[in-house]
């Protein structure tokens, strides 16, 4: 069984957990043009390699922080996001 | 029955020629070059060379042929979709595949068993129906059946999926089929090949070179090529071979995977697929049960297979039929799917001129091989996508028309 490290929880089994998709940062919408708007809905930095993602831990409704290398499925960290820091909001 | 295995039954002697030989180097220069070295590929080679007449050509495959997702799907044929475009495009296919085995002169053991895609809830039905009246209205053979007619087909199902999965009825498709996918591939590359193709093995891009956003060169582990012309039929590759003319896609890659049990006497003619149990599986002429589930929930570069799949399909497999508890699984394998947001393919031109692409097949893309090769060919010939596709163009992520054809995956994924 995969195991995976909640910073909350500590290790759990890999299907209490839901994958998020990439970190990114939102533009902001009142000045993003439909273009740049579309390429942050659709667009991902899809190439195989260390990724900085969102998981959920389900049963305790925790959102954190993984780097993972997405050719081998090595984790090589997980952390709650700072919600003070300015890394949610748009540049 | 292609003549050719008429002529074997007489004959005490089968001095079977090779599909093809891989010339020693490659040319300095192509008119086209084909990454990938897949069905899809190979077709598009195939069929440059058959209708367009173009056949400096080479075709790169880093590993073997047919080695990625064209060995690694589960062979279904089908042209059951959800929008009108997706019907049209793939019942193409279909058309194309039945008559494959002649014009490629290879037994694909193209085999059409009929398509039931169960239904265990009503919002299920609702979508059967809705599909079932699409695929009426393109003159595409599909209709919503009742529990009698399923066990008609295949009494041996457990109608109530042990009581806590009840099959309510289930969109009947009579055209699907399954076939040899391997033979697909090896088909069309000795069809590609006779008509003056190369094929390459082994032989990886490393690079891509543009010039004022046109493609001029392809850098490989064994030497460079000028060409203005490059298709990537690459499947889970895809983002490796975008990054290379920084073009951006929405496609995420997830393994799928998929596994047999060991041959057994036929009894299973039909294919069976259930979105709620997150099943698909038809018999092989083999004997072998070929099966499916839906993808790994996460973003993974890898062909690794994991225990959990195994668990889980046995698990729902056994609901569906518990007299198999005793069979073996004998092998299990996963490819990695090129997934895109709306289900549909990407095809077609790209922002860099002379760069094709033929990619987002996700968990789709053996059906759709002959056309996919047909109208790839096409694109590069005329350099205009041909309207079959006009839906599938990159483009269409940025000016918010998307192909919604979730409702047509197999299953829930």
């Amino acid at each position: 069984m995969k195991l995976l490290k909640c910073p909350v929880n500590g290790s759990r089994p890999i299907s209490e957990f839901v994958f998020g998709g990439e970190f990114r940062v939102m533009p902001n919408p009142d000045i993003a043009t439909d273009a740049e708007w579309a390429d942050y809905i659709f667009n991902r930095q899809n190439a195989p390699g260390i990724k900085k993602e969102w998981w959920f831990h389900s049963p305790s409704g925790t959102w954190f922080i993984a780097e993972r290398n997405t050719v081998t499925d090595e984790v090589i960290n997980t952390y709650l996001l700072n919600q003070t820091s300015m890394e949610f909001s748009h540049e | 029955m292609p003549l050719r295995l008429l002529k074997y039954a007489f004959s005490k002697n089968h001095p079977d020629t090779a599909f093809f030989t891989q010339p020693e180097k490659l040319k300095k220069s192509y008119d086209v070059v084909i990454i990938g070295g897949g069905g899809h590929g190979l077709a598009a080679a195939y069929y440059l060379a058959r209708d367009h007449g173009i056949t400096n050509i080479a075709v790169l495959e880093r590993g073997y042929l047919g080695g990625g997702n064209t060995g690694r799907n589960t062979t279904i044929v089908r042209s059951n979709y959800l929008t009108p475009e997706g019907v049209k495009f793939y019942d193409t296919s279909v058309k194309l595949f039945q008559d494959l085995s002649e014009d490629l002169d290879i037994n694909l053991f193209y085999s059409t068993r009929g398509h039931f895609t169960l239904a265990h809830t009503e919002s299920a039905m609702r979508t059967m129906r809705w599909r079932a009246e699409v695929n009426k209205h393109a003159g595409v053979e599909s209709s919503v059946v009742g529990p009698e007619e399923i066990l008609k087909a295949c009494p041996q199902l457990d109608i109530s999926c042990n009581d806590h999965a009840p099959i309510l009825g289930a969109l009947y498709h009579a055209p699907g089929s399954i076939a040899r996918h391997d033979a697909v591939a090896w088909g069309y590359a000795r069809g590609a090949y006779q008509r003056g193709v190369d094929i390459f093995q082994s032989t990886e891009v490393l690079d891509i070179k543009t010039e004022h956003g046109k493609v001029v060169g392809v850098n490989t582990n064994k030497g460079y090529i000028a060409t203005n012309h490059v298709l990537s039929a690459v499947a889970g590759f895809t983002p490796r071979i975008t990054q290379m003319v920084d073009i951006k896609t929405p496609i995420i890659i997830q393994p799928l995977q998929a596994c047999v049990t060991e041959p057994m006497k036929p009894w299973l003619n039909s294919i069976l697929v259930s979105g709620s149990l997150h099943v698909y599986v038809s018999q092989s002429s083999r004997g072998e049960l070929v099966m499916g589930a839906s993808l790994d929930p996460y973003e993974l570069h890898s062909t690794r297979s994991t225990l959990d799949f195994v668990e889980g399909l046995s698990a729902n497999i056994l609901d569906m039929f518990p007299f198999l508890s005793n069979v073996k699984v004998v092998r299990q394998w996963a490819g990695m799917a090129d997934m895109t947001p709306d289900f549909a393919p990407i095809m077609g031109k790209t922002p860099v001129e002379g760069f094709y692409l033929d990619a987002g097949w996700g968990t789709w893309g053996f059906k759709a091989t002959p056309v996919s090769g047909k109208t790839m060919a096409e694109t590069i010939a005329n350099n205009q996508a041909p309207e079959l596709i006009h839906s599938y163009r990159l483009s269409r992520f940025s000016d918010y028309e998307l192909t919604g054809e979730k409702g047509a995956a197999s299953v829930g994924h």
